[in-house]
């Protein structure tokens, strides 16, 4: 697989959406995606994700005074079809009427490759994909994963500079979706192309991109690096929609946090009320008795490999921790907590 | 407020030129005549008093009585046929289902004109009907160039489009509810008085319409068996013909052309498509 | 769940065989005339062929002349309607429901009235008025809807906005989109309206009779001339051959509105 030349790098300057029925899709975007990075729009559905994509694809135009940029020029008034980005829609959008070859050969025939190089290209899009033996296959007998792979090699076929993909892992089961995501995720390091990727999903996203930006109601919630992202959300929303959030309200007076489950040591600014997020790799099981925080067991959901405990502190929800230990946790039992106090949020 | 995007009004453009071919041939075949027809109808000796006449004039009148008269008749015999038999056919699945459902809907693109004939070979003078009469002793039954032969070939039209329609409907209705309506000691013709029917009724209404459509605008089957018959279809065409009065004739035929054009339209609000008005 | 054939179900047999009887029998009674040597004698005075010869020979050219303009007809909606079904299908706004309406009216009001209308819009031109043109044009307005109709249907159960750009992703501008994509998807629309269109044509009647002249007779005229001037042999025979015509047809048509199921294999698993 050779590396594409010359990846794009995107930039949209105040690029906002209202569509004719008034809804208002998109608030101004400012962004910089770097050649050959891969980005990952994520979001809830009817957070401005996807109207995104198709600006930047040149499906959409955004409203008056937003620019799209490709590599410093302005291609905000081009149409999709002279754009050469190519796309990978949720629905595969491969042709019925066409065999895969067919399929993937069309943008190349568009261009009126010489029918040699049109076949070169096939073969190397094929191999790419493992997908040469389904060449002559027409496309309604092919199984979900299949029409994924075809509708990538199609899209990569024509040598796009930028490629965009518009949630194409949801419509296929979980298994499928680990082995593909992991198939592209080699495919879009290998090739150095710019990527553009939008999902709902915050453990692909986490996977895949190497800059996240989490929407919210058409305004861009937070930009960065998926362990940024984790580790340090910047809104409410984020915390709650990346992966899962533990809270714990109480007061903080004299350099502790005092709440219903019991106190610990926090050097945090004085306050009479106030809420503390974490997540459950920072809060542990202890011995009982000289635990900081107690609370019991509401349910145990055993794993596997851990034990996944909700325990309730008297919160509103009960605390998500997890725990390796070898033993059976019974409903309603009493266990001690131990929070790691560097890794708290106050947001 | 977002302007439509360039892409979308070049797109419109392309799209409009594609739909000039048609939109050139509707105005200049269709818009255009039907307006000159109108004009037409009200330039004859009675002005455009000639679009009233269809209720002042007593020949007229009793003509479009009798079309709107043998229409409903029509429909409702039509509907109560093709309800017992398109019902029963698609509920019941036992050998030779399939030909029968083929035998009924087979008359579906035959021209008024043969089921014309066809009511002839009925009832003519040397209609089945007319000898198996003879043959068990009473007087030949002879009743095709009458109303009742009129009604007899509409009834021969109207019954495979109903029929498909209200198979189709059946298809739909939930079991479910008539399983309750058992369940609840209802007999089988409380179920089709109480379920039935009434999960029937949009379909009943849109291909009753349909018919009634049909049945008013019909001329083939009239023409065929003779000009002794008074209906409206018929009245315009002697007008046009026999007396060349083309004023009263074209005010005659705009009016029909109104009424079954209102009865399609209520229908369609109903239901989905609309069905050819031949026959 | 076995049911229970009751008294109710042989009740409703028997009035379905009797109503089949009803539209059957004077079809085989006409076909039977129409090779008998005398009706009224019955079938005891012999099959022949000589009434279907008579018509042949009488009457060819208007079986000739129906086959053509239900041809034409078939052509001229295929040029017409075609593009306009694409067009509703992209743009389904309230503009494209009025167009909608407009088009089926000649379906809507009975094809007297649209003949009337056409004849005194363009009855003067001697030219067009005594030329088989006339009636296609009759033809054309009154099937046209079906083939636009029939092509709708199969381009609105196709996702056609995400398959149009994914073309135009691939760099396909509107027309190769419209060649290359969206006519061989609505292949299946395309043949059903045109066998629509090719039985309505052939069959039509009503517009047919006031437009005609004596050199442009087509079979369902030539029909109503038989019937009244000519035995009731020759009518049946005449009869017969336009059932020749018209059950393949209607088969092919009933073939094609029969639910799809899995005509294509079942994908594989991964």
């Amino acid at each position: 697989m050779t590396a594409i030349q010359n990846p794009l790098a995107i930039r949209l300057e105040s690029c906002a959406k209202t569509f004719p029925d008034g809804t208002r899709a998109l608030e101004p975007l400012h962004l910089e995606i770097a050649a050959g990075e891969t980005i990952v729009f994520l979001g809830p559905s009817g957070c401005g994700k996807t109207t995104t994509l198709r600006i930047i694809a040149g499906l959409e135009e955004p409203d008056a005074g937003g620019r799209v940029l490709f590599d410093g020029q302005d291609v905000t008034r081009l149409a999709i079809e002279k754009r050469n980005v190519g796309m990978v829609f949720q629905s595969y959008a491969l042709f019925p009427n066409m065999t895969v070859a067919e399929n993937i050969g069309y943008g190349l025939r568009i261009r009126k490759l010489p029918a040699a190089d049109i076949r070169a290209r096939l073969t190397e899009m094929l191999a790419m994909m493992r997908i040469e033996k389904l060449a002559d296959r027409r496309i309604d007998q092919l199984s979900g994963g299949q029409r994924q792979r075809v509708a990538l090699a199609r899209a990569l076929a024509v040598r796009p500079r930028a490629l965009l993909l518009d949630e194409p892992l949801t419509a296929l089961d979980a298994k499928l979706r680990d082995t593909l995501r992991l198939e592209i995720d080699t495919l879009l390091r290998s090739l150095g192309i710019t990527a553009i990727y939008v999902t709902h999903d915050q453990a692909e996203a986490m996977a895949l991109g190497d800059r996240i930006v989490v929407m919210e109601h058409g305004r861009v919630a937070q930009v960065g690096h998926p362990r940024d992202i984790y580790r340090r959300p910047a809104t409410r929303f984020v915390a709650d929609f990346i992966g899962t959030m533990n809270r714990l309200s109480g007061r903080i007076e004299g350099g502790v946090f005092a709440c219903g489950a019991g106190r610990f040591a926090w050097a945090g600014a004085p306050a009479d009320a106030c809420e503390v997020l974490f997540r459950p790799e920072d809060i542990r099981i202890t011995a009982q008795q000289s635990a900081p925080l107690r609370g019991t067991v509401a349910a145990a959901f055993f794993l596997g490999d851990r034990t996944r405990l909700f325990v309730e502190v008297g919160e509103a929800r009960p605390l998500v921790v997890e725990s390796s230990e070898r033993r059976d946790f019974s409903h309603g039992e009493t266990v001690g907590l131990e929070i790691d106090a560097q890794n708290l949020l106050v947001l | 407020m977002a302007a439509e995007s360039g892409m979308r009004r070049r797109d419109t453009i392309r799209l409009a030129a594609l739909l000039l071919p048609a939109g050139i041939f509707f105005i200049a075949f269709f818009l255009l005549p039907m307006v000159r027809l109108f004009v037409i109808g009200g330039s004859g000796a009675l002005g455009w008093a000639a679009y009233a006449s269809i209720v002042t004039n007593a020949n007229y009148f009793s003509s479009l009585l009798a079309t709107l008269g043998v229409a409903a008749i029509t429909t409702m015999a039509t509907l109560i046929i093709s309800g017992i038999t398109g019902v029963f056919l698609q509920r019941h699945k036992f050998f030779g289902n399939a030909a029968l459902v083929a035998m009924l809907t087979f008359p579906l693109a035959f021209p008024g004109v043969v089921i014309g004939f066809m009511v002839i070979m009925l009832a003519g003078r040397q209609g089945l009907i007319g000898n198996i009469s003879q043959m068990l002793g009473a007087d030949k039954l002879v009743f095709a160039y009458s109303m009742a032969g009129l009604f007899t070939g509409y009834v021969y039209f109207s019954i495979p489009r109903v029929i498909l329609t209200v198979m189709a409907a059946t298809e739909k209705l939930d079991p479910k509810l008539e399983e309750a309506a058992r369940s609840l000691g209802a007999s089988p013709l409380r179920v089709a008085l109480d379920v039935i029917i009434p999960g029937l009724k949009p379909a009943f209404l849109s291909s009753g319409a349909i018919c009634f459509a049909t049945a008013v605008g019909a001329f083939g089957t009239a023409f065929t068996l003779a000009t002794r018959i008074n209906v409206l279809p018929m009245t315009i065409y002697t007008e046009f013909t026999l007396s060349a009065n083309i004023a009263m004739a074209a005010a005659l035929s705009f009016v029909l052309g109104a009424v079954t054009w209102a009865v399609l339209a209520l229908a369609r609000t109903a239901a989905g498509s609309s069905v050819a008005a031949a026959g | 769940m076995t049911k229970k054939r009751g008294v109710l179900f042989w009740l409703q047999l028997g009035f379905t065989l009797l109503v089949c009887s009803f539209l059957i029998v004077p079809v085989i009674l006409s076909i039977l005339a129409g090779i008998t040597n005398n009706y009224f004698l019955g079938i005891s005075s012999g099959f022949t062929l000589r009434w279907v010869l008579q018509v042949w020979t009488g009457y060819s050219d208007t079986i000739f002349r129906s086959i053509w303009i239900a041809l034409a007809c078939l052509v001229c909606t295929l040029v017409l309607g075609v593009p306009a079904a694409y067009v509703l299908a992209k743009r389904q706004n309230a503009l494209a429901r009025i167009i909608e309406e407009l088009m089926v009216m000649p379906v809507a009001i009975p094809g007297l009235a649209t003949a009337l209308a056409l004849i005194v819009a363009y009855g003067g031109l001697a030219g067009f008025r005594t030329s088989w043109t006339f009636i296609l044009v009759g033809h054309v307005l009154f099937t046209l809807p079906f083939m636009v109709r029939s092509v709708l249907a199969v381009l609105s159960a196709v996702d056609l906005q995400t398959l149009e750009e994914g073309a135009a992703s691939l760099g396909a501008g509107f027309w190769t989109r419209f060649f290359t994509v969206v006519l061989p998807n609505c292949r299946s629309g395309i043949l059903a309206g045109a066998l629509m269109v090719v039985t309505l044509s052939v069959g039509e009647f009503n517009m047919t009779w006031l437009l005609h002249t004596p050199l442009t007779k087509t079979l369902p005229v030539g029909l109503a001339d038989a019937y009244a001037s000519l035995r009731l042999e020759v009518g049946s025979a005449y009869t017969l051959v336009f059932f020749l015509m018209i059950v393949p047809l209607l088969i092919a048509l009933q073939w094609f509105s029969r639910p799809r199921h899995q005509l294509h294999a079942k994908p594989q698993s991964e």
